[in-house]
Order: structure tokens, then C-alpha cells, then sequence
């Protein structure tokens, strides 16, 4: 088992005659993705030759979901197109959406993701984000592949390149999903969703949140952890040493006054019973005395 | 990107938004100049991008031109939390009945916008949310259906805005959302918003906060850019396209992901405990695929602060791989070695990941000067701090 992508996951990509597009669709086929089609207006009825195998090309999410089946698109359209790629989606009634693209306007952003939460159909995970890894199983959006196996960890990171190192980290031990949730002010899913997946998920024994500063979600994810969570939890929060007014990086990694900072966030944590790690490595060994 | 108070009543006055634009000026001649022209009471205004201006005595009232010229001088030059005021803004003074507060914003943890407001304004309005928070209204906004006049009308009773203008105050609160949702802003607030003896409803401040994502459907914002209180080197970075932040120690930080790099900040400064406080110098991401060029751009900005005392390069492969960051430090310090200035620093090098393995031989093989590779994050992190601190 393993949360919200499975083996039986039919993935489309919107954007995948782009150059990015195109990259990471080849990584995910050979990393065992069923990818089914992709999306760009225009370029319907063609197909792309993709790691041997020649995938079809549609006009229209609705098209290529007709056409395939597919429940899973990933979205690697430009910021400029990305609003109007994510709510077709959302018409078309996808029941996933992963939004990897990077550098979208906040109020599109508010846009789709109000329109996808009217749907009520549509689950959106990023934008700004490397994706969803079941290792073993699938892999939706950018996440390396190799870096480790199936197993029973589970993982939810604001970060992209810190979700890649926990992983390695902990690779003897492999993971159920690893969910890269964006670093947006913005965001589709949060660590509270991941969170609830995970509790339920049976293969998951022990979960690992990596946040960062800036918002309340780490704080947020502290109480639900603290009401709705039986599971181990260690975390990890990034941005200690971040001065305030700055961003770092992430639209949404910025101290603002006395909130947002990695300090409160960690307080939070361990006052819900989670165990904060002072670096990736000390969480990692957090993580495994926790289920030992 | 926040923006001056001038610019954000620049703005103001471009959509509708009744204020005072004034005069922005450098020098107390100007000053008074400005204030001679107005031929009133006016107000001299610190332009500094910080709150609690008021305080610091960055805001004061001139009756005439001679007080202006005064009240110039002083402000001027005027340290507002580390901020040195270069330009004041003169505006007609008003003769204010009452204050009020209106903001819209981004509401991360609703993942929606807000509308607040409330009479209590002219004072900090986290001081009402917290002492006083009947006083403060707190409405959700629909991105998908937005502010029109009901909307307005709403938050400005809920403000609890007199009968008598409240009206008035709808209409300049539809209006500061159509130039919220027009120019991207993730903040738009005025404090106060007052109510004059006459009973006209003016912005007598304004902040505004735009998304630089949206930058590409805003040409105009380019104007906005702020170059004079920069630092050189954040300047000089951005002009390489390269995500770099100043900061005030020695340790000189590179790596890939923001996550990444924010973790090894927090790493480099745990680690430098034991070395009497060693912090890092910079925040640099380098993202995903790290050329040699890319790589050489950002040694040669951590290289070119004299503060920086050790580089620390903290590479996890996940796109990238590795030996392509190994040829890069290899080709960038070739670069550096070539150009004028180059003053060499110890390079502290750690990669994981994609193709780590070749990365390191390659870097074994070729034994560019300076570079140590320590095996894990927290252990190079460690020698990069021992460096700084200049133990061998």
C-alpha cells in the first residue's frame, strides 16, 4: 500500500512536449510510472517517443482521460499557462493533480485551488513541488527514483532537495510515499492531509514532517498530530539561522515579526509529543529509535 | 517586493484610491520648497520600508515651509531599525476627525485572501488584534468572486465605520481590492484610513506588497525595483540570475534546493557553536542543473566578500548529478584562479546522491587547490566552521 499514487495509477503529464516536460516523463516511465498521455493544446493526435515507448499526445485533459483512463496528471505547463492547465483539469474532474511548475503568480494560485476545493473532486498537491513518490509503485513529478525502495516510512516535506537527502537517509529502511508538498505560500496539499493519509495508510509505520519557515502549517500539523495521530512522527524544520524580512528562496520562506520562524515551529512540535531532529541526520536517528 | 509609501500612493491615485500623493524629496531644500508650494501645514514623512516610523520620530507635522526645512533635516539621514532615511514625502496636512484601518491580504493558513478592518486605526494593528479584538474585522474574500459593492458595504459595517460615511468607505475598499487583484499585491493596507472634518475619506498611508512571480504580467513593476539600499553583492548575484542572501558571518554557503541550502545555514551555525559563533555568510541556491558556469557565478560572489573566511559546497544529486558538480568547482575555480582578485579560501565540498561516487573521484583526480571532501553534511559542516575559525 502507499498513499494517494499506486501501481494502478494512470498518469498524464500537461506540458509534455516542453523540454522539462519531456525530461521528466522519460524518468518517470523508467522509473515504472504508467504514463498513459500527454497534454498539449495543439498537438493532438500526435505521440512522442518516449524512453521506447511512444506516447500519445491530446488536444485536452478531457481527451486524453476519455481516451486512457488516466487519474493522475502532472503539470509542468509554464507559470504564465498553469492557471488555465489546472482548472481543465479541474473541469475534467481529475481526481490528482500535481503541480510542479515553479514561479506561478499567488493569485492564480488562489484561483485553482479555490475553484478545485469548490469541485470537491479534485485533489492538488504543489505547485512549486517535485511531486509523489510510492517508490517501487509510481512516481509522479521529479523525484529521483533510485535514491531508494518500498518499505514503511512515511514522508511529507515542504522541500524538494531535503525530501531527496531524508530519503537517503533512511534508505535502508524505504518508504510507503514520499509527498514533496511545495514551499508556496499557497499550497494544495498540506502536511496535515499527508498526515491523515499516512494514519490510515497500513503499510506506513512511522511518519517523517519536514517543514521550513514562514505561515503556521508546521504549527497547524502540530495539533492535528497531537489529536489524530497514533503513529510515530520525528520532524525536521529548516531555517533556524534565516534573518526576518528575507526570503529564502521559496515564495513562501519568509519571517514576518515573530511568526513563521523555525523556533516557534519546533516548540509547537514537541509540545505535540514530536521529536525535532537539529539536522537531517539526527532526524533520521530520531526516526529509527522511534520505532525501534 | 514591498514598496515605498510614495510608490504604494502612486498607486493609489492610479486606481481610485483617494490619498494625498505629495511630493517625494532627498534634501531639506527640497523640503521646503515642496512645502512652500503647498502653502499649508504639511506633514514630513520618513520613506523607509519598516513599521513604527511614527516612533522613531520619522514622522512630523510642519506648519510652514521654515519648519518644514527643519523637520527635514532632522529625519534625514534618521536610522529606523537599520534602515537610513534618503527620501522624505511632504503632503498637505488634514485635519483628521477619525482613524481607521483596512488591509487586504494573503491568508496562508486559509489558503484564501482576507479583508481586515476596523475603527481603531492609526495605531499597530497587531496591538488591536491583541488587546482589542472585537475591534478588528476579519472577513474571508473569494478569489473567484472577490469585493463588489455588497461585499465592501459588508466589511465596512463589520468595521463598525459611522453610519454616516460608511458608504463612502465601501467604495474606497472596492477600489483597493480591484488594484489589489490588478497588480498581484499580497498586501494592500492603509493605516489610517481618515475621516476629515469635512467627512471625506483620504489614505493617509498606504503599504503595498507585490508578488515578484506575477512580474511577468506587470513590465511597470520594473520601477518599483529598489537599487540604492541593496547590498552590492545581492545586486551583483542578481544580475547572474542567482538566488543569493547576505547574510553576517564567515562561512560561505553553497548548494542546490532552497530546503537544502535554509538546512545547511542552520547546520554551518549549530556546528560553529563550538568555534566561538561561527555563522554563515550567505544564503546561495544554485538549483537544479548546477553548470560549471553557475557554479563559477556563485564562488566568485561568495569569494568576493571579504567576510567570507570558508566555502562550504553542499550538493545532493537528486536531478543533478554529481559529476557535473565536480567538473563545475573544478572549471569555476580554473575561472576564479584566472581572474584579477582572486584571494583563495579553504572549499569545504560534500555531495551525495546522483553519481556522487564519480563526482568525488573526479574531484580526488584532479585535486583543485583548497578543496577538502568530507563524507556526510553534518561532518563538513563541522570542517567548514574549524576552517572559519582558522584551525588547521
Amino acid at each position: 500500500m502507499a498513499i494517494l499514487l499506486n501501481a494502478n495509477s494512470k498518469v498524464i503529464v500537461q506540458g509534455m512536449t516542453g523540454s522539462e516536460g519531456k525530461k521528466h516523463t522519460e524518468r518517470m516511465i523508467k522509473s515504472g510510472t504508467k504514463i498513459v498521455g500527454g497534454v498539449t493544446p495543439g498537438k493532438g493526435g500526435q505521440s512522442l517517443e518516449v524512453a521506447g515507448q511512444n506516447v500519445p499526445v491530446f488536444n485536452s485533459v478531457q481527451e486524453a482521460m476519455a481516451a486512457t483512463g488516466a487519474n493522475v496528471s502532472v503539470v509542468f505547463v509554464p507559470p504564465k499557462f498553469a492557471k488555465a492547465a489546472v482548472v481543465e483539469a479541474v473541469d475534467a474532474v481529475m481526481p490528482l493533480v500535481v503541480v510542479i511548475t515553479e514561479g506561478i503568480p499567488v493569485h492564480d494560485t488562489a484561483h485553482f485551488f479555490t475553484y478545485a476545493q469548490k469541485s470537491g473532486k479534485t485533489r492538488i498537491i504543489g505547485p512549486n513541488c517535485p511531486g509523489i513518490i510510492s517508490p517501487g509503485l509510481s512516481n509522479a513529478g521529479i523525484i529521483p527514483a533510485d535514491i531508494t525502495t518500498k518499505g514503511s516510512i512515511g514522508l511529507v516535506s515542504k522541500s524538494g532537495t531535503l525530501t531527496y537527502q531524508m530519503m537517503y537517509e533512511l534508505r535502508d529502511l524505504g518508504f510507503t510515499t514520499a509527498i514533496g508538498i511545495g514551499g508556496d505560500p499557497i499550497i494544495g496539499t498540506t502536511h496535515i492531509d499527508a498526515l491523515r493519509e499516512f494514519e490510515n495508510d497500513p503499510d506506513t509505520k512511522a511518519i517523517v514532517m519536514i517543514g521550513e519557515i514562514g505561515g503556521d502549517a508546521e504549527e497547524k500539523a502540530a495539533e492535528f498530530i497531537k489529536a489524530n495521530i497514533k503513529k510515530p512522527v520525528v520532524a525536521y524544520v529548516a531555517g533556524f539561522t534565516a534573518p526576518e524580512g528575507k526570503t529564502m528562496g521559496h515564495a513562501g520562506a519568509i519571517v514576518s515579526g515573530s511568526s513563521g520562524t523555525a523556533e516557534a515551529k519546533k516548540v509547537a512540535l514537541e509540545k505535540a509529543g514530536v521529536k525535532v531532529g537539529k539536522t537531517p541526520s539526527e532526524t533520521a536517528l530520531l526516526l529509527r529509535a522511534a520505532i525501534k | 517586493m514591498d514598496l515605498y509609501e510614495y510608490q504604494a500612493k502612486e498607486l493609489f491615485a492610479t486606481h481610485g484610491v483617494t490619498t494625498q500623493v505629495g511630493k517625494v524629496v532627498s534634501t531639506p531644500a527640497d523640503a521646503q520648497k515642496a512645502a512652500a508650494e503647498f502653502n499649508c501645514a504639511v506633514v514630513v514623512k520618513a520613506q523607509v520600508k519598516t513599521g513604527g516610523r511614527g516612533k522613531a520620530g520619522g514622522v512630523k507635522l510642519a506648519n510652514n515651509a521654515a519648519e518644514a526645512l527643519e523637520k527635514a533635516k532632522n529625519i534625514l539621514g534618521l536610522d529606523i531599525k537599520g534602515h537610513i532615511v534618503k527620501k522624505i514625502l511632504i503632503t498637505p496636512a488634514e485635519d483628521i476627525k477619525e482613524e481607521y484601518y483596512v488591509s487586504f491580504l494573503l491568508d496562508r493558513t486559509n489558503r484564501t485572501f482576507l479583508s481586515m478592518a476596523s475603527v481603531a486605526g492609526g495605531m499597530d494593528i497587531e496591538e488591536v488584534a491583541a488587546t482589542t479584538p472585537e475591534k478588528l474585522a476579519m472577513i474571508k474574500i473569494d478569489p473567484l468572486t472577490g469585493v463588489d459593492n455588497n461585499k465592501a458595504l459588508e466589511i465596512s459595517v463589520a468595521a463598525g465605520i459611522p453610519v454616516e460615511v460608511q458608504k463612502d468607505v465601501a467604495v474606497l475598499i472596492e477600489k483597493m481590492w480591484k488594484l489589489f487583484v490588478a497588480t498581484d499585491a499580497t498586501l494592500v493596507e492603509v493605516n489610517p484610513l481618515v475621516r476629515t472634518n469635512d467627512d471625506r475619506i483620504v489614505a493617509l498611508d498606504g503599504k503595498v506588497t507585490l508578488d515578484e512571480n506575477a512580474n511577468f504580467r506587470h513590465a511597470e513593476n520594473e520601477n518599483f525595483v529598489d537599487t540604492e539600499n541593496v547590498d552590492p553583492l545581492e545586486t551583483a548575484a542578481k544580475a547572474k540570475d542567482l538566488n543569493y542572501v547576505k547574510l553576517d558571518g564567515s562561512v560561505g554557503i553553497i548548494g542546490n534546493g532552497a530546503g537544502l541550502v535554509m538546512s545547511t545555514l542552520d547546520v554551518v551555525a549549530y556546528a560553529g557553536e563550538k568555534f566561538g559563533g561561527i555563522k554563515p555568510a550567505n544564503f546561495l541556491d544554485i538549483g537544479g542543473g548546477a553548470s560549471a558556469q553557475v557554479m563559477a557565478d556563485g564562488l566568485g560572489i561568495i569569494l568576493s566578500d571579504p567576510a567570507v573566511k570558508s566555502v562550504f559546497v553542499n550538493v545532493f544529486g537528486g536531478i543533478t548529478a554529481c559529476d557535473e558538480v565536480a567538473n563545475g568547482i573544478i572549471q569555476a575555480i580554473e575561472i576564479l584562479k584566472s581572474g584579477s582578485n582572486y584571494v583563495q579560501r579553504p572549499i569545504v565540498v560534500r555531495l551525495d546522491g546522483n553519481n556522487a561516487e564519480e563526482g568525488i573521484r573526479i574531484l580526488k583526480e584532479a585535486k583543485p587547490e583548497n578543496v577538502e571532501i568530507v563524507d556526510t553534511m553534518d561532518n563538513a559542516a563541522a570542517r567548514a566552521a574549524q576552517l572559519a575559525a582558522g584551525v588547521k
